[in-house]
Formats: C-alpha cells, structure tokens, sequence
C-alpha cells in the first residue's frame, strides 16, 4: 500500500484536512439498505462474493438510519411509502449522500400511475440516478464509485455538524 | 348430475322467489342475483353439504361508467369437493352504494370488501372493520373508478416537505 511505503521513507505525511478527510470517507462509506421492491435484490446481489462490494469499503449494510451514510432507494416509491424513506432519510447524520437505484425511483419509470411518485427527487436531494430496470450490480458498483469520487472532491468544512431532528414517536396504530 | 346443473337446480329449489340469471363462459358458471339476497345465498352455497363452496377466493368490483346499475359486484367462490369455481355477480347503484357484506359467511372475505371499498367506493354494511386497504386514510378519492383520472388529483396525496 501506497501509505505505508510512504511512513517507511519520511516517517510523516504531509496533506491537507480535506484531502485526508475525504479519502477516509470515501473508502468507508455505509449504505442504508432502503430496499422498496425488486431493485432491493440487484443490491443485495452486489453485497454477494461475486460483485463484493466490500471491495470498495461499503459491505457494512446498516439497518439503522443512524449509523450511515449514503441511502441507497431501491424500489418503487408510492406516495404512501414516501414519508417512510423522508422519515429515514432525516434520521441519517450528515454528511449523507442518495443514489436513486432504479428507473422507478429516478423516475417513476413505468408506473406512470395516481399512485406512484414519479421521481425521488420530489422531496430528497439526489446525488445519482441510476438507470436500469432493474441496474446490474455492476451498475450499482459504478454508482457506488462515482458517489465515491463525488465524496472526495468534496471539502471537509462544508459539513457542519448538524444535530439530528427530535422525531415524534409515533404509535402504528 | 354435473355440479353446474346441480347448483342451479339446488338454488331454485331452495329459493323459489329469487330471481336468478345463469350464464356460462368457457365452462365457468355465473349466476347472477340481486344484492338483497347475498348473504343468504352465500351462507347456502357454503353451509350445503352437497355444494360445500368452502373458500371464497376474491371480491371485487366493476365499474360500468354510464351503466343505470352502476357497479356490479363480483365474488369468486370455489369449492374443493367438487373442484368447482362459480362466479356471483349483484348490482349496486352508485344511488345505494351500498351491499350486505358477506364476512359473516366467509372470514376471508373481509380485507377483499376492504379493497373493493377503497377501489370503487362501494360500502359493505356490517362489515366490521371497513377501513381503506391500500390508500391512505385522508384520501378522499376513489382511484379505480373511471371516472378518476390516471395520474390521480394533484395534491389529493401528500409528500414529504422538501428541506
């Protein structure tokens, strides 16, 4: 590894925040699996031995909104399901990224239906729209490694620290 | 005797008075009724020890738009004895909205009347637990009649805010 090789000639480094920052960050970046329907089993299909995903440091699929960073919205979205992915979504610290997985969540894609939203982007800031009905998780992997990209470009101190919003607790009644 | 005549037979000798039409299609059975007289109809097809119509397999709904009657009323019952599936079909108009619900007869007919009632707005009296199936609650809409348009009303579904 280039890091190591480094340390054993100098002993120090020398870099910017940003740049060591947004490296770390982009080598460990933990999905929220949000699978709705069919584009779900194209994701978990990535996670697999085959496609591997851990290959680019993002195999810890957490179940908790509050440990990730990048949703992953896989699956039709009815306007029922929207204010569950909204919920969810505001619960992830930031900073946090959205890959809309799927012709359905980019775009409605062939429900063109009352109930169906027709795009994600309606009520989330998305980051990637990814084609494919559903994508290859080799389409998924490339989301994965532009999201990645787009992580290290991005500065450090543009993220604040932003508390998370008290949600009201809520009976299913 | 064939089971497509024997219901016929058994259901005219039961109720003389009732007026039931029968069609056949692909050698499937429908007999049509008024919807007074559903439950107990149901509750013969299901409790005769001959016909034994065990398992009501849907209820569902059509709409006919400009019909006088304007939604017929579709229940598919099968019975494993026989391996026979007959088709019941009433009339409600959209004036009465309104038909006797038939879970007293059959317990799974209850998340099926559930769904005809948020699809077609057609009320199932002395259903226990008539509540919209998929829709939300709020909504006030009935989206599979045809007079609703495809892509709905905007802003009769609400979305997250934006922030």
């Amino acid at each position: 590894m280039g890091l190591e090789a480094k340390l054993k000639n100098d002993g120090f480094l020398a870099t910017t925040v940003d740049a060591l920052v947004g490296w770390s960050r982009k080598n460990s970046v933990w999905p929220m699996p949000m699978g709705i329907s069919c584009c779900a089993i194209e994701m978990m299909a990535s996670g697999d031995p085959k496609y591997d995903i851990a290959r680019f440091g993002s195999e810890v699929m957490r179940f908790t909104p509050r440990q990730c960073d990048l949703m992953i919205v896989a699956g039709t979205v009815t306007y029922k399901m929207s204010h569950v992915v909204k919920k969810i979504y505001d619960q992830m610290p930031d900073p946090k990224w959205v890959i809309a997985m799927g012709a359905c969540t980019s775009s409605g894609g062939m429900y063109r239906s009352y109930s169906v939203v027709q795009g994600i982007d309606q009520f989330l800031p998305v980051d990637i729209y990814l084609a494919g009905c559903p994508p290859r998780p080799e389409n998924l992997l490339n989301a994965l490694i532009q999201i990645q990209d787009k992580i290290k470009r991005s500065k450090a101190r543009e993220f604040q620290d932003i508390p998370l919003p008290e949600l009201p607790v809520l009976q299913n009644n | 005797m064939d089971i497509k005549d024997l219901v016929v037979v058994k259901l005219k000798e039961k109720f003389p008075k009732y007026n039931f039409e029968t069609s056949e299609f692909r050698n499937e059975l429908t007999v049509k009724l008024d919807k007074k007289n559903i439950v107990k109809v149901c509750k013969f097809l299901k409790e005769n020890e001959e016909l034994d119509f065990r398992l009501c397999e849907d209820v569902t709904a059509i709409d006919w738009a400009k019909r006088t009657d304007r939604f017929t009323v579709v229940y598919h019952i099968f019975s494993l004895k026989n391996n026979f599936r007959l088709r019941l079909k009433a009339d409600v108009d959209e004036s009465d909205c309104s038909i006797e619900t038939v879970t007293s007869v059959w317990k799974s007919a209850n998340w099926a009347e559930r769904e005809a009632y948020d699809m077609y707005g057609i009320k199932f009296k002395g259903h226990p637990d008539l509540r919209r199936m998929y829709m939300p609650e709020e909504f006030e809409y009935h989206p599979l009649r045809k007079d609703f348009p495809l892509m709905g009303i905007p802003g009769s579904l609400p979305l997250p805010k934006k922030n």
